[in-house]
């Protein structure tokens, strides 16, 4: 195993986190803030991808594309806040899990109607295209370093906004007391209608990025949808900090896993029971690793006691 | 009596009559369905004993659900095909026995809920929907990845396994065997539920100090409780797999651990008989619903959200009028 | 013809009124006409239905243009779930009384359906998934595939990636009986050596550890088997990343319905497929038109499927009643019919000996397609005969 080929690795883990922490974001802020579980966020990944594909082939746009995924996730997200989810912020955990569920059956054969059952179409922009090269003699693909550089910069502007702006110290004041933001004259319907169309916001820009180098399908937001709350568990639920730390381990778990466990079996037994055996191990790890977290540390990494 | 009570003996009487109805009328399939909701009431039961009488809120109950399955897949098929299912340390083969077939699913469920259970209730709240999740995740893609017994495939046993004396392919006996198996495990959460054990456990759900200052250890009870609640939803699993006679990894599926708890909700959290009515609504919708149109998922999830958002106490809440089950 | 989708729910109310009034009378039992009547298992609903759609669509292509009206097709939504595929093939069993059983696409369905359905004496066409078991040792009189044994068209891969000169091939497949089947396929029939040999998980969406392990292995071809929304992100991935190989992969990734997302991601590829468009022969022309008039779209390789199936059927039916068993099976075997594939017969295990080509991805104005290259395998039968008892 080279070393260059390592790096690339690391990098490919840092990447698949980064846009897991896009995804984990918003689920994070709305649990922080409302104390809402929404299942349904992984749909909201599917309606920027949608948007993105469907505004992409009508447009040739790619930066419209984006736009498009931002609004309208942002706007579904809104939509369903008002109709559905504000209902739900005074109910048990359990009430939303199965509330934001029958959303998912919703948002997900609704799709499949508008859009017909057949996979759409987006690609990245002839600019995003190709390789670069980066020092050592690597060569990484144009694309994913932008995403790379994409998340990282929306997470800043997250970080950004939380702990300098206004309305952050809103969304931090309501983290930390429910009932006293609203006695101190904050409209704190709107605050929660915001919260959830960011989060709506960052998980459709999450879709519509990955949707260009992924298959754009009805269904695509619920494997994601596990793994962003895999990351927020073992970040601590409601903390953004632990989310992004969280969304990196994930990230880089998984892709090492599932490059190193069957290079590591091959050691002990013959490369085919190998790869298998590691293929096996490596589809559990971050479930083991979540699992482990959370045996040392019950409330997750960041995780307020 | 009261409204529940009536609305229990309704439901029991229902459950018994339609499928002789359909029996006389010649509509075995209507018999296989209401076998299907019978099976998937047990399943919801055993959430139920956890879910809402300890306020555990699992979301990986297809995990036992699973295991009970895999448990029939796999002894089932050692018996079929003579091979022996361990030599070492001691000489183990299958069967094709229903009792003991039953016997290894409880038994094996209730030490996996053990395992998971004393994992996971170190956590709580959200972080115990989901661990419990987590671990589930994991048994589903190790079967999916394990080759052994089907991998992805599932694993197909072309009979039914056998019951004394009964023919366990005809559809009504096979009925009959799920029928009794729903009204001893109603009867033995209901015993449960009045017995001390029971009522330290709901108080552990409502204070858990009070609890503690009684003496009692909080996670001595929970975990009694999940236990006994794997163990049940881990016949319900090998129930449903001799019914449909195939076992896959679906069954682990996290879709799976939301329709067990869909049960329990649709038919009102914390009540006994309430995963029975949510069970049977359920079928009736998807086999209702399934013929209307290639996209009847919308109508269900519309159901489904009509049910949280306006009839809190779910069909056992609406039709006593009584949103919550205890007191 | 008729369709019953609303049948379910009038059975059930009926039953339940019946109930009602205490009234436990047999529901009057419809007058059977002479002719057959079919259930047909497969996916409509949720990620997968592309194919469901597509297969359901060419089998009730044929039905209708053979005009006749005793045939009784029973349309049924599997969900893509096991349990429910079981639980379809019960109630077309007891209740609908079906005669014929066909539509399932994916193999762990047809391993939960098929062995029992023809224990009870039914008959199976399988227009599509062909798992080994069911080719081998499980194989069975009444059993019938009219797509391919699993393996066919990864063979066809493995053949061409010899003939075409590959000498070190990479291989990736899913980790799942189907693809850890693809990957022994392709090495039936491949001679060179293999730069690596990699199992994904099942669902994986990112390939770029993959894609990177590729680029280090120094491999001169890749052979992927990944079906649905893996082979799309697979492919996108691959192209972009730079690494520039030939691609070699079954047709699943490359069908009509799904090319128009790969993309020009996919162009110049090659892929085997036992079915194209262009193929030359009267019956394919006939149906890639008519197709196109019925839906308004370019039939896939799983209408070819559906539509053949169905053309199976209807030849066996002009032979023979479906009662008498025998004769029927006998029909079946002789595969009298004109398929849209050209020459067309039934291996002793009951899976078709054909042709498998090779096709290139093209674009055709807007719209990406194949076209045909080259044959693969000449009159491939499958692996599996000698286990079969037939």
């Amino acid at each position: 195993m080279s070393f260059i080929l390592f790096i690339e690795q690391l990098l490919n883990g840092l990447q698949f986190g980064v846009m897991l922490f896009l995804m984990a974001a918003g689920l994070t802020l709305v649990f922080g803030v409302m104390g809402l579980i929404n299942l349904a966020h992984g749909s909201l990944y599917m309606v920027g991808a949608f948007a993105a594909a469907a505004t992409a082939t009508a447009t040739g746009s790619f930066l419209l594309a984006l736009i498009a995924s931002l609004v309208f996730a942002a706007f579904a997200g809104v939509l369903i806040e008002v109709l559905v989810i504000r209902r739900l912020y005074a109910r048990d955990h359990l009430d939303q899990v199965l509330a934001t569920f029958a959303l998912i059956l919703i948002f997900s054969e609704g799709t499949r109607w508008l859009f017909g059952s057949f996979p759409l179409f987006l690609d990245k922009p002839d600019w995003l295209s190709g390789t670069v090269n980066l020092p050592f003699g690597i060569i990484y693909s144009r694309y994913r370093l932008a995403m790379i550089l994409a998340g990282l910069a929306v997470a800043a502007g997250l970080f950004w906004m939380i702990a300098r702006t206004r309305i952050g110290i809103r969304i931090r004041a309501g983290e930390n007391d429910r009932e006293m933001i609203a006695a101190l004259g904050v409209n704190i319907s709107l605050l929660h209608t915001f919260v959830f169309a960011l989060g709506a916001a960052l998980a459709g820009f999450a879709g519509a990025l990955i949707g260009a180098i992924q298959s754009v399908q009805v269904g695509m937001g619920e494997p994601v949808l596990i793994l962003a709350f895999v990351v927020i568990v073992i970040g601590g639920i409601g903390s953004i900090k632990g989310a992004f730390i969280g969304a990196l381990l994930v990230g880089l778990t998984d892709t090492l896993g599932r490059f190193l466990l069957p290079w590591l079996f091959q050691f002990v037994m013959s490369p085919s029971s190998a790869n298998a055996v590691g293929a096996s191990l490596s589809s559990m790890s971050i479930y083991l690793l979540m699992a482990g977290v959370l045996l040392f540390r019950p409330k997750g990494l960041f995780g307020s006691q | 009596m009261s409204k529940e009570t009536l609305l229990n003996a309704a439901l029991l009487a229902l459950l018994a009559l339609f499928p002789l109805g359909a029996w006389l009328a010649d509509e075995p399939f209507l018999i296989t369905l209401t076998t299907r909701a019978v099976i998937f009431a047990i399943a919801g039961v055993g959430l139920n004993f956890a879910l809402g009488l300890g306020g555990l809120v699992s979301l990986g109950h297809a995990a036992f659900f699973g295991l009970g399955g895999y448990v029939m897949g796999v002894l089932a098929y050692h018996a079929q095909t003579y091979t022996s299912l361990l030599s070492w340390p001691i000489e183990l083969s299958g069967t094709t026995a229903m009792p003991i077939i039953w016997l290894f699913a409880v038994a094996l469920s209730a030490l996996l809920a053990l395992g998971i259970g004393a994992l996971s209730l170190r956590t709580s709240g959200v972080y115990f929907i989901m661990i419990t999740l987590a671990f589930a995740q994991m048994l589903y893609y190790f079967t999916i990845s394990w080759p052994a017994y089907g991998g992805e495939d599932g694993l197909s046993i072309y009979v039914r396994n056998k019951f004394i004396g009964l023919n366990t392919m005809d559809p009504i006996q096979f009925y009959l065997i799920c029928y009794g198996l729903m009204l001893l495990v109603l009867a033995l959460v209901w015993t449960f539920s009045r017995s001390a054990f029971g009522l330290a456990l709901g108080a552990a759900r409502q204070n858990e100090e009070r609890v503690l200052a009684l003496g009692q250890r909080p996670y001595r009870l929970y975990l009694t409780a999940f236990a006994i609640s794997g163990a049940i939803t881990g016949l319900a699993g090998a129930l449903f797999a001799d019914l449909n006679r195939f076992v896959s990894p679906t069954m682990f599926s996290w879709q799976t651990s939301g329709e067990i708890m869909i049960f329990v909700i649709l038919g009102g959290v914390g009540r006994v008989f309430g995963p029975v009515a949510g069970a049977a609504l359920f079928i009736l919708l998807e086999y209702s619903l399934g013929g209307l149109s290639d996209y009847w998922h919308v109508y269900l999830g519309a159901i489904l959200l009509g049910v949280v958002l306006f009839a809190r106490g779910g069909i056992y809440g609406l039709l006593t009028g009584r949103e919550v089950a205890h007191d | 013809m008729t369709l019953k989708p609303f049948a379910k729910p009038l059975a059930l109310s009926a039953s339940l009124a019946l109930l009602a009034s205490a009234g436990l009378a047999t529901i009057a039992g419809q007058a059977q006409a002479a002719g057959v009547k079919v259930g047909m298992i497969t996916t409509l609903s949720g990620g997968g239905a592309g194919l469901g759609i597509d297969v359901r669509d060419g089998f009730m292509l044929a039905i209708k243009q053979s005009g006749r009206d005793d045939v009784e097709v029973v349309i049924e939504d599997d969900q893509r779930k096991p349990d429910v595929a079981v639980q379809l093939s019960d109630k077309m069993i007891q209740s609908d009384k079906v005669d014929v059983l066909t539509g399932i696409i994916w193999s762990n369905l047809a391993m939960a359906v098929v062995p029992a359905a023809v224990a009870q004496g039914k008959f199976y066409l399988s227009p599509n998934a062909g798992p080994s078991p069911l080719a081998g040792k499980g194989c069975h009189a009444n059993y019938f595939n009219v797509a391919w044994q699993n393996d066919n068209l990864h063979e066809a891969a493995g053949g061409y990636a010899s003939g075409a000169g590959h000498k070190n091939t990479f291989i990736l497949a899913p980790n799942y009986p189907a693809g850890t089947d693809a990957l022994a396929g392709f090495k039936r029939m491949y001679e060179g050596e293999l730069a690596g040999e990699i199992y994904t998980k099942l669902g994986q969406t990112d390939y770029a550890s993959e894609i990177a392990q590729i680029r280090a292995s120094g491999a001169d071809s890749v052979f992927f088997f990944l079906p649905g929304g893996m082979g799309i992100s697979f492919l996108k991935q691959y192209a972009d990343s730079g690494v520039g190989l030939p691609v070699v992969g079954p047709a699943f990734s490359f069908d009509q319905g799904i090319l128009q997302a790969v993309g020009a991601a996919a162009l110049g590829v090659k892929n085997t497929s036992q079915w194209n468009k262009d193929l030359d022969n009267a019956a394919n022309k006939a149906f890639v038109d008519s197709f196109q008039a019925e839906y308004g779209r370019l039939p896939s390789l799983y209408a070819s499927q559906g539509f053949d199936t169905a053309n199976l059927l209807l030849s066996a039916l002009d032979k023979a009643e479906v009662s008498d068993a025998d004769a029927f099976r006998a029909a079946l075997e002789a595969a009298d019919f004109a398929s849209t594939r050209g020459d067309f017969a039934f291996a002793s295990n009951h899976h078709p000996i054909q042709d498998i080509y090779v096709r290139e991805v093209i674009k055709e104005g807007d719209v990406f397609t194949n076209k045909i290259i080259g044959v693969a395998l000449e009159d491939r039968s499958n692996a599996y005969v000698d286990d079969c008892s037939l």
